[in-house]
């Protein structure tokens, strides 16, 4: 591997400015690591508008840990749009993606990708993983928030008899329920698995205002590690009601549930954009500076009047010169008005101002 | 003449605001300049706003409709470049056999050509950036041209795009080398100016990196030292790595096969044949009799409508085959690229009717033809201003 490396580098001198991957990629497109790559190997469908998508990484990607997520690079009529997505397979087998279709890039995935597909990724990531140290857990999934739990136990339940893992998962009935069949398998198959399938559909949505409520489904919740992965008010319920038993409980004794034993897993920690010329917030990260921005005021221009040491050239949108690195949040087109952002996505600042906060990696 | 100036200057002194700084993030839509460009002397401030929101629609336009097909085919082109560079080296290390040396020869001409215009100008340019691909992106990208990306952008996205043949802003006009200009002051040196074109064209690449490096600016203590000793290390480098590619390491492996010094003439002739036909399209980019330059003055004030006025006056196209302008890098839609220096170059030519119907439209020339008689033009006026005395007609 070493030598082939630095036959690599030799090879350069023949090939420079591109790299000796540029030219072996006519005659293999995924050979590159510069730009990790990933081949479809399997494209398998969960429910109506879900799919399980199985592919092989190239060259730069490592092992997934059960409950992490990789970023996937998908082009969308000529543009490459990155999303986040949990790794649904058990640690140690190729990874696999299942996608719901919720929005463009998601709805092309799930409806368009076939074997043989080539897809960017990103390595692994993430901390909602399982704990070091075998524990009795419990977890909390709605919709696809199952995938990276999904993938906990597959990695736990058919290869550890010691293991204890209950699942409660809510969904909308049990067609919109993704893994619902191998879930009840699992369960059948492995005593030490129990999963409560909650369907809203028919009992309304699953109740976590009183302790009682959870008891009923998982009396020894409170000794149990909880996990939970789910939309946005279904996380808030699960926090707010380990933090009141905890605080309830401070001084009840040392079984008392505490906050520290409930992992969460967000799907979306992204800044939300105000609209039109309102502006907001603009954060230059690795600057570490903070400053309120008018909807009006090139980004170029707030970054400067900090005094930061921003890219720039024609400041009339042109050159490209300016390009940096958004890290969250949407930035208003001062041409067009055209609000837009994606993390990651290289804006020009000199023609951009904020439309909300933003934040940039500079 | 002279009276329409004045009454644009009182009226822009009344128009500017307070606080304006010198380039904001987009320029006004409405106003005026100082000065207006004599062959637009002849539009309103209205008008020229017009002119300005209908070359915006024309824009609109394409970014509507661009995407996959635009995606393939930059990659296509790519790599077809790819597969002409691997083919040509390849025969070039048989380059003892005539006919192997002849396509080798050519082979890597056209690579080389293609390289530097369709794709790597156009690249560097941010044409493609749209696609957010880390490989084919402004910010990454480097050619196959000895000086390095980073410098030529900043001296041609940056400085001459923005300030397209404007006399003492504009440093392509002649590059400061020759007298490009009857507005430029004749100094007797000048009479080398055919003398000069002539040695340039061959190591076109070399001259733009020496270019690159802002002596001038150097010298008149508006670039640091530093900078010009980053920039030199930048050059070094770069220069070090395209002379061992071709001079060096290409004959060594020829050698392999008794084709050494074969394999070296070839590149030598791939080299010129790119570098003599880079200069000769870059030169009929704004030499050519038609193309205007411009004061200070006129680009004091300039509004977004007076910006695209400026650069299709001040551009010149070349007509002829789908081959021609791609081997052109599209710079054969000279005046397109300078209004819209970031489309994708598979689109000017859709783009090109609906510019010259504007500027039909407006009474503004649309300069174009053949290449040799593009050519011939810009020669003519290399010949031309050699000697003392302005040649506008």
């Amino acid at each position: 591997m070493i030598r082939l490396r630095k036959l690599a580098r030799a090879a350069t001198v023949l090939t420079t400015p591109l790299a000796p991957e540029d030219i072996l990629a006519l005659f293999n497109p995924v050979f590159s690591a510069r730009q990790l790559r990933g081949v479809v190997t399997k494209v398998v469908p969960e429910t109506a508008d879900s799919a399980t998508i199985h592919f092989r990484p190239g060259r730069g990607w490592k092992a997934h840990k059960a409950g992490q997520w990789a970023r996937i690079g998908v082009e969308l009529d000529g543009v490459r749009h990155w999303r986040s997505y949990s790794l649904s397979a058990p640690a140690g087998q190729d990874p696999a993606i299942t996608v719901s279709d919720v929005g463009a890039v998601s709805g092309v995935l799930v409806r368009n990708t076939k074997p043989g597909d080539v897809l960017f990724l990103a390595p692994p990531q993430g901390d909602f993983v399982l704990p070091e140290h075998p524990r009795p857990l419990l977890m909390l999934t709605a919709g696809s928030g199952i995938t990276p739990v999904m993938s906990m136990i597959r990695t736990l339940v058919p290869h550890r008899p010691d293991a204890d893992v209950v699942l409660i998962h809510s969904a909308r009935t049990p067609q919109d329920s993704i893994f619902h069949e191998e879930l009840s398998e699992l369960a059948d198959q492995f005593p030490n698995f129990r999963v409560t399938h909650w369907y809203t559909g028919e009992r309304g949505r699953l109740d976590f205002s009183s302790a009682a409520g959870l008891g009923e489904l998982c009396p020894d919740w409170r000794q149990r590690a909880a996990y939970a992965c789910g939309p946005e008010g279904f996380l808030d319920d699960a926090e707010a009601l380990w933090s009141s038993e905890a605080a309830a409980h401070k001084k009840a004794g040392p079984f008392a549930a505490d906050p520290i034993n409930l992992i969460i897993e967000r799907f979306n920690t992204s800044l939300v954009g105000g609209a039109g010329h309102d502006g907001g917030l603009v954060t230059f990260e690795a600057s570490d500076r903070e400053i309120e921005a008018d909807g009006n005021t090139p980004l170029l221009d707030v970054g400067e009047d900090a005094g930061i040491l921003m890219p720039s050239g024609c400041r009339m949108g042109i050159c490209h010169s300016c390009l940096t690195p958004l890290r969250a949040g949407h930035v208003r087109d001062l041409r067009t008005g055209e609000v837009h952002g994606e993390p990651g996505q290289l804006i020009q600042t000199c023609v951009s101002a904020a439309a909300g906060p933003v934040n940039l990696d500079i | 003449m002279t009276a329409i100036s004045d009454r644009k200057a009182v009226k822009s002194t009344s128009i500017s605001g307070p606080a304006a700084k010198p380039r904001p993030g987009a320029l006004a839509t409405s106003g005026s300049p100082l000065v207006r460009p004599p062959a637009a002397a002849h539009l309103s401030d209205e008008q020229v706003a017009e002119l300005g929101r209908e070359l915006d629609a024309i824009k609109d336009d394409i970014l509507a409709k661009r995407g996959a097909s635009d995606a393939a085919y930059i990659r296509r082109v790519i790599k077809i470049q790819r597969g002409l560079e691997l083919s040509g080296r390849a025969a070039l290390l048989m380059g003892r056999n005539k006919a192997a040396w002849v396509t080798g020869t050519a082979l890597l001409s056209a690579a080389k050509i293609l390289e530097n215009m369709e794709i790597g100008h156009n690249i560097l340019h941010g044409q493609w950036d749209w696609m957010r691909d880390p490989d084919i992106h402004s910010t990454t990208w480097e050619w196959d041209f000895v000086t390095p990306a980073r410098s030529w952008q900043h001296t041609h996205n940056d400085l001459h795009h923005r300030w397209t043949n404007v006399i003492g802003k504009d440093n392509d006009v002649g590059y400061n080398l020759l007298r490009m200009d009857g507005d430029q002051p004749w100094k007797p040196h000048n009479l080398g100016n055919p003398l000069y074109n002539a040695i340039l064209a061959p190591i076109f690449e070399w001259g733009i990196a020496i270019y690159d490096l802002e002596l001038a600016d150097y010298q008149e203590g508006k670039k640091s030292k530093e900078a010009l000793q980053k920039d030199l290390k930048a050059l070094g480098i770069k220069a070090i790595k395209q002379f061992t590619k071709d001079y060096a390491a290409t004959p060594a492996v020829a050698m392999l096969t008794g084709s050494g010094k074969q394999a070296l003439y070839g590149t030598l002739t791939a080299n010129a044949v790119r570098n003599v036909w880079a200069h000769a399209v870059i030169f009929c980019g704004h030499f050519p009799e038609g193309a205007d330059t411009f004061t200070e003055e006129m680009v004091e004030g300039e509004t977004r409508g007076d910006w695209y006025v400026r650069q299709m006056i001040g551009s010149a196209n070349i007509s002829g085959s789908k081959f021609m302008h791609i081997m052109t890098g599209n710079l054969s839609h000279q005046i397109e690229h300078h209004l819209f220096p970031d489309l994708p170059s598979n689109r000017y030519a859709e783009v090109a009717p609906k510019v010259q119907e504007i500027c039909k439209r407006y009474g503004l020339p649309y300069t174009t033809g053949p290449l040799l008689k593009q050519v011939g033009s810009s020669w003519a006026k290399v010949f031309k201003l050699a000697l003392p005395g302005k040649t506008k007609s």
